[in-house]
């Protein structure tokens, strides 16, 4: 922008493709170009200066990667700190601790894309579960009803799921409401029923096929680190390389310009919504197995660390920016150093504090190399 | 006239929006290959014609034809561009994808697995830019190009849905001139490889530079269309400003030369808005600021409340010099201020019209420390005498006043404070006819009793209480007007055009 304006009242939140009359018109002189009554003077070519070009363009691959070095550099510090750190099973133990989180911040992250928020998908992620239990577990077990037969828990699971998702996209695609405060209605009414279903217990004695992913080894690996990764690269894929996936960066960006260009901006967002809900359903299922367990607060508090690790990934919380890749790495970072902090001695009860401050810390490094706020 | 059918045409075209009439049985002929000029002041239809030429409006009655042809149904998006393209002021690119993506948007080549093969696509896109001449690295993010390279990339983007025939909306409102001869330069490379060209333009000389045909609309009516090579200036600025409007208002009598200075403007200068203004207003003197969007004259009058920030430069208010970008400064040092859009900036819709008139004098309407209920009333009903606005009372939310009431509760706000300094950016927009010269006679009211007043407008009639009117363009004053000037001479000088060339 040329100028400061002070109060900025013309600023718009939007930002793309707006604003355009804040930019006056340049200020080399008073009559343009050519004589009067001739034609234009032979123009001069035009500066594009093929260096700085390059850069920029160098510059904005590698901000995919700019995560990288603070995670070598943490793996570093860890490793001096604690010699398990490095060994497999630390990691692997990492991965799998991150991974129900890590399929949150992956569905965030398509929302953020579009430039919608989704504060449900931590309720989401407890109730989806909640429900199948509240069905498939016999009576007599706590508040269990018994109903259905334990095969039909995951299935349940993920409809709740992506029932939740199509509310979602209800009341903010059809209904144009503000998403922060409907997913923030939501989360609260969901909370609010798997609590009353629950009546404030945990379910316990849940069926095998709830237990499978959060237990089972694939390939020497535990099934929730497999999956989370596969679900990433699908994400990678997606995101990057179908039309799709690209059809949600031109949404986010400048959500006219992509119903000009013909993309179905509604079926998209529904599609986009939808999916989040059921990828929360699926990390529900994910803790819920390896806890053995639904708490009636499963899930509780996620919220804030899926969207600081989106942020911290790269994810602009004004839409059509960011990778799934780079969200991936905002949140291994973000395990990786609770985990050395863990290895370093740091007692329990201030880990909550250091993770706040390396949230903001991060956001700080990040406007600085970055050189513009993060949005 | 042509043998081949015009490109475009549109005759007997009615639009109207409610109550206003935006388009009367307006007409358009663009002939093959050509390179049209669309020309008008403010308000005389051509963004409408402009939206129904593109199909995003359908007009009430009406044809449009392309080649010949009728126009596509308005839902058919892509057989709209197919024919006529649009490169708007406002961008339409996605700012953080790449040119190439941008070009290919939802038409992205797919490689095997259905997968986006980006090799493929960057290739099309240096391609498609080659083929007309974008130099523009189609690896870069939309969102780092220049204007002119951005308006270059829409142009190719146009061209590549299969359309010849392309609408420039104001293509050089946000130009330098060395762009702008760029721009002229392609436009012509363009119309060679025939592509014929709608151009919509503030700035006359550009429609003598490199336009052959021009339209003129005026109050939602066509008023001529000529070949601009016999056009004289005179009779084109003629048609666009219509008989001279009547003589309004007496001959105000300037005050006398013994005046103090109330406003002291020097070598103030914004990097991309203005250049070099200086300008000097006596107490009780009120003096025009007129110019074309984007001339400047908005942001010049926004710099002197403090709303923005000149690079270099001083403002002087009654001999002292407020911190630059600071309205509370400017205020304080006794400006008064109505700004340019009352909805976006001028008042708070849900808050009482008292509210709104004393937002900025909290100091008159404290008693003891607190905010006073009795004195903020009765404060706002002398007010509301004053100006006579037409409310039930101080309590009524500002929402639900008529336009020309609600730019009455902005002026007196402005007035609140008594300033030594009034500036006022379009203060008449969008009100009624009595509105309009109520408010008028009040500023001239104000200016009487001393104050000094900045009127930043393009509106003719705005400008006529002004005991002299400087014109800017681009960034610049080009002309100093004093009192008594010509509508026409003035309506020349904002567009950039030489009566006597």
């Amino acid at each position: 922008m040329p100028e400061r304006v002070a109060t900025g009242a013309a600023d718009d939140a939007g930002g793309a493709g707006t604003g355009v009359d804040a930019r006056a018109p340049g200020t080399s002189g008073g009559a343009h170009g050519g004589g009067k009554d001739g034609g234009p003077e032979a123009p001069a070519p035009p500066e594009f200066p093929a260096g700085r070009a390059e850069r920029r363009i160098a510059f904005a691959r590698l901000r995919d990667l700019a995560l990288i070095p603070p995670i070598i550099v943490i793996a570093i510090v860890g490793q001096m700190v604690n010699s398990v750190f490095l060994r497999a099973d630390n990691l692997v133990n990492v991965l799998q601790t991150m991974s129900e989180i890590a399929v949150l911040v992956l569905a965030q992250t398509m929302v953020l894309i579009v430039r919608k928020m989704d504060l449900s998908l931590e309720s989401t992620c407890g109730l989806a579960p909640g429900i199948a239990a509240w069905l498939v577990v016999p009576v007599g077990a706590g508040h269990g009803l018994g109903l259905l037969p334990g095969g039909w828990a995951v299935p349940v699971t993920l409809a709740v799921g992506l029932l939740i998702g199509a509310v979602n996209a209800l009341f903010i695609v059809n209904f144009g409401l503000n998403g922060f405060i409907v997913t923030l209605g939501m989360l609260i009414v969901l909370r609010g029923i798997l609590t009353g279903i629950s009546g404030g217990q945990t379910f316990f004695h849940l069926p095998e096929s709830m237990l499978y992913l959060g237990t089972a080894q694939w390939f020497g690996m535990p099934a929730s680190v497999w999956v989370c990764l596969v679900l990433f690269a699908v994400g990678i894929v997606v995101l990057g390389f179908t039309g799709f996936g690209r059809s949600l960066y031109a949404i986010g960006g400048n959500v006219d310009a992509a119903r000009a260009a013909g993309i179905r901006t509604e079926r998209v967002l529904w599609t986009v919504m939808v999916t989040a809900g059921g990828l929360a359903a699926l990390s529900g299922l994910m803790l819920s197995g390896r806890l053995a367990s639904v708490a009636s607060a499963q899930g509780e508090g996620y919220i804030f660390t899926v969207f600081a690790a989106a942020v911290i990934g790269g994810i602009s919380l004004s839409g059509g920016k960011g990778s799934v890749f780079g969200a991936f790495t905002g949140i291994l970072l973000l395990f990786l150093i609770q985990n050395v902090l863990t290895l370093g001695g740091v007692p329990a009860q201030w880990i909550g504090a250091l993770n706040g401050a390396i949230i903001l810390i991060a956001l700080a490094l990040s406007r600085v190399t970055g050189g513009k706020a993060q949005d | 006239m042509d043998p081949a059918p015009p490109v475009a045409e549109a005759s007997g075209i009615v639009k109207r929006f409610d109550s206003t009439v935006a388009l009367d049985d307006a007409r358009i002929r663009v002939g093959q290959g050509q390179t049209h000029a669309l020309v008008g002041r403010n308000g005389a239809g051509k963004s409408t014609l402009v939206a129904i030429l593109t199909g995003l409006l359908t007009p009430d009655r009406g044809t449009v034809l392309f080649d010949g042809e009728p126009a596509p149904r308005p839902a058919d998006r892509d057989a709209w561009r197919r024919r006529v393209a649009c490169v708007y002021q406002k961008s339409t690119v996605i700012p953080e994808l790449t040119v190439a993506e941008n070009l290919f948007l939802n038409r992205l080549d797919r490689g095997r697995l259905g997968l986006v093969d980006w090799g493929r696509v960057r290739r099309d896109a240096r391609d498609l830019l080659e083929k007309w001449s974008v130099e523009v690295d189609v690896r870069l993010p939309a969102k780092d190009l220049s204007i002119e390279q951005r308006q270059f990339v829409e142009i190719a983007r146009a061209l590549s849905f299969g359309a010849r025939f392309v609408i420039l909306d104001e293509p050089t409102a946000q130009l330098d001139a060395a762009a702008i001869s760029r721009l002229f330069h392609r436009v012509e490379d363009l119309q060679r490889q025939g592509v014929t060209f709608l151009f919509i333009s503030h700035h006359l000389q550009e429609v003598y530079d490199i336009c052959d045909t021009v339209t003129v609309f005026r109050d939602a009516r066509h008023v001529l269309t000529a070949p601009v090579a016999g056009l004289p200036r005179a009779e084109l600025v003629a048609a666009m400003t219509g008989e001279a409007a009547a003589e309004r208002r007496t001959v105000r009598h300037p005050p006398g030369p013994e005046r103090a200075t109330a406003l002291r403007v020097d070598t103030l200068t914004a990097d991309g808005s203005y250049a070099g203004v200086s300008l000097e207003i006596g107490a009780g003197e009120i003096v025009g600021l007129a110019g074309a969007a984007g001339s400047g004259r908005n942001e010049v009058a926004e710099t002197v409340v403090g709303l923005r920030a000149a690079d270099s430069g001083t403002v002087q208010i009654a001999g002292r010099r407020p911190r630059p970008g600071s309205v509370p400064a400017a205020l304080a040092a006794g400006a008064g201020f109505v700004p340019r859009d009352r909805h976006q900036q001028g008042f708070v819709p849900q808050l009482s019209v008292a509210d709104n008139s004393t937002l900025s004098v909290p100091h008159r309407i404290r008693s003891r420390g607190f905010l006073s209920a009795r004195r903020r009333d009765s404060l706002t009903r002398s007010m509301i005498t004053h100006l006579a606005i037409k409310t039930p009372g101080p309590e009524l939310p500002v929402a639900g006043l008529s336009g020309g009431n609600q730019q009455k509760v902005v002026l007196a706000r402005a007035l609140a404070d008594d300033p030594k300094l009034l500036v006022l950016i379009n203060p008449t927009a969008g009100v009624d006819v009595r509105s309009k010269e109520f408010l008028l006679d009040k500023v001239e009211e104000t200016a009487a009793a001393g104050t000094a007043v900045l009127l930043a407008s393009d509106e003719l009639d705005d400008l006529r209480v002004c005991d002299r009117v400087l014109v800017m363009l681009r960034g610049r004053v080009v002309a100093t007007m004093a009192g008594g000037w010509d509508d026409h001479e003035l309506v020349a000088a904002m567009e950039g055009v030489d009566l006597d060339a």
